[in-house]
């Protein structure tokens, strides 16, 4: 069957580079209830995910 | 709530994906059993990230963090003692007899063991639920949107409906089952983050504990009387209602989830398909239970700035997921957490809907009302009952308008239907002399136990519609008794009337029943493809979760 991985991939990776690039040129408009950049660390999570998804469906095709 | 546009953006960046994901599905879709099944053709690894996303809807990421909030660490039992056993044995000793039965559908299933009036009761009630199910996953979107964005309510209920309606008509229940897999990943990289950020606030576990009372903790230490705990139960009632009936029941024979696994392109697949499953579904409290524990304590911190919401005077634990939200997620995190909890609904109704529409199709259209018909028209007819399933959803969220805390509405409709069937599946399983009968009028007996036990007691000021005979502490319990009584009533009607007329010859019975059925060939490469060692890891683990939070 078509593989998910490729549209997977793709989608959090593109999510994780928004995320990413809000963490590093933006500042919280609310106040939050904690001071760790929250965009950053999590937009880098998601491009590592993203990554992973894609390596894989790479290598499976 | 003020959204940024960058919120926004991510929503439609998603739809757009789950929209896509369809449309390219639909050229896969050719046939009525690739719409409505998705032909026995899914690895191993979507089909068991789809049988756990498909059950983590809206009721679970509002319904368990509110629940944690309120009852504590106790919640964990639907996970730790509820479906983690019952998810075990589904997978080692019933998936042999769905998946080798051939048969399309749970009902379809009664229909080959037992006979056809068992399969059409298990088809109907089957089939109201789902509905139900389906609308009370777009009421709480609606309601949620409405709070938090000020959304009306008919705007989120349609435009959810609509995509949902717009992927599962295009590429059937495969694209459903590809969804689901990305909404999981979504809810879990979506809400990690809120889990460690709330509970880094609250001072970790050990501070947690600490501002707490035990009792919100602990999720063995208070259960001996119900008085001792929030939740007002005690361990018999625990672990025989939600431990054994309830779960089992839901687990073992709701097509909801059993679908996936049929789906699932061998017999060892569709085995570990809930085994593998298993694995994310045991650390799912630590992201749907432990912010809402979280909250009460950070509520509890007059340093922290956090308050739980409330209401009318008392906490509207419903809404301690979006408080914690926008407490703790910047804009861009906020869209994503607000995209994830959008896919936890979609999900849920997706997986309602695709479940409708096979046992509409296959068990009441094409067997009474217009059988031997040619595979297309039953493909028309699998792609109307989808819009037809989703307009008859619509309709039931606008009537979910009564409890204020929704895993307590769906305990009580799954107690209704779900555990006296999983009596039925038991007996026609594992006991070659069960007959037909006997399973429907167990059946039904067991579906009028529970209807007669939530009419004669009462819970929280609900039920005793013919009297008050008992009152419970609270409705939790009230349900895990109904369960009880409805099961309890199946098996031994089932039994009795099953000792009383004839069953089918053990030829008739070759792989739908123990003692009729050849053991399934093994051909695993290795320990992770053997169903029994999947199990046994899964258990140990899961042991070792309860000791540790005892």
């Amino acid at each position: 069957m078509w593989d998910l991985r490729l549209p997977a991939g793709l989608f959090f990776t593109g999510l994780g580079l928004v995320l990413c690039f809000l963490g590093l040129f933006t500042h919280p408009s609310r106040t939050l209830l904690s001071g760790v950049n929250v965009n950053l660390y999590s937009g880098l999570g998601m491009l590592v995910f993203g990554g992973i998804m894609l390596w894989m469906a790479k290598r499976a095709s | 709530m003020i959204l940024a546009p960058v919120d926004y953006l991510i929503l439609a960046f998603y739809f757009l994906f789950v929209i896509g994901i369809g449309w390219l599905l639909k050229k896969k879709v050719s046939t009525a059993d690739q719409f409505l099944t998705s032909g026995r053709s899914l690895p191993v690894w979507i089909t068991s990230l789809a049988f756990v996303a498909t059950n983590l809807g809206a009721q679970e990421l509002i319904g368990m963090i509110a629940s944690g909030a309120k009852y504590g660490i106790m919640t964990a039992h639907f996970y730790w003692v509820g479906a983690i056993p019952a998810m075990i044995f589904v997978g080692v000793f019933m998936m042999p007899f769905y998946y080798g039965s051939r048969a399309r559908s749970v009902p379809e299933y009664l229909k080959l063991r037992f006979d056809e009036k068992t399969r059409t009761f298990n088809a109907l009630t089957f089939a109201v639920m789902t509905i139900f199910s389906s609308g009370i996953s777009m009421y709480a979107l609606g309601r949620l949107f409405e709070l938090m964005l000020g959304w009306s309510f008919t705007h989120s209920v349609l435009l959810s409906a609509a995509i949902v309606l717009c992927y599962t008509y295009l590429g059937g229940l495969t694209s459903a089952i590809y969804n689901e897999v990305l909404q999981f990943f979504l809810i879990v990289l979506g809400f990690v983050p809120l889990s460690v950020l709330a509970v880094m606030k609250a001072g970790g576990w050990h501070g947690i504990q600490a501002r707490l009372a035990p009792a919100m903790t602990h999720s063995w230490e208070h259960m001996a009387h119900a008085s001792e705990n929030p939740m007002g139960i005690e361990i018999f009632g625990m672990v025989a209602g939600l431990g054994f009936v309830l779960s089992f029941g839901y687990w073992c024979t709701n097509f909801l989830v059993v679908q996936r696994a049929m789906a699932a392109n061998s017999m060892s697949a569709a085995r570990r398909t809930p085994l593998i499953a298993a694995f994310p579904k045991m650390f799912m409290p630590f992201i749907v239970i432990i912010p809402g524990i979280a909250a009460v304590a950070l509520a509890s911190m007059a340093s922290s700035g956090y308050h739980l919401p409330m209401k009318n005077g008392v906490p509207d634990y419903d809404q301690v997921l979006n408080t914690l939200m926008l407490s703790f997620y910047p804009s861009g995190m906020l869209g994503v957490g607000l995209t994830a909890l959008m896919a936890s609904f979609m999900s849920g109704m997706a997986g309602n809907v695709t479940a409708f529409n096979t046992v509409w199709t296959y068990d009441i259209y094409q067997t009474h009302i217009r059988p031997n018909a040619p595979d297309s028209h039953y493909l028309t007819v699998g792609r109307i009952s989808t819009i037809g399933g989703t307009l008859l959803s619509i309709g039931t969220a606008y009537l979910a308008q009564l409890y204020n805390n929704i895993m307590d509405l769906l305990q009580l409709v799954f107690g209704f239907v779900n555990a006296p069937l999983f009596a039925t599946f038991l007996l026609g399983m594992f006991w070659t002399g069960a007959t037909g009968h006997g399973a429907f009028i167990g059946l039904v007996s067991g579906t009028a136990a529970a209807a007669l036990t939530h009419g004669l007691t009462m819970a929280e000021g609900k039920g005793g519609w013919l009297a008050n005979l008992h009152t419970f502490p609270s409705t939790m319990a009230q349900n895990f008794w109904i369960a009880i009584f409805a099961w309890t009533t199946c098996f031994v009607v089932t039994i009795l009337v099953s000792l009383a007329t004839k069953p089918k010859a053990l030829g008739e019975l070759k792989n739908l029943v123990w003692g009729a059925t050849a053991r399934p060939k093994d051909d695993a490469r290795n320990w992770t493809e053997k169903p029994v060692m999947l199990a046994i890891v899964v258990s140990v683990i899961t042991i070792v979760l309860n000791i540790w939070f005892r």
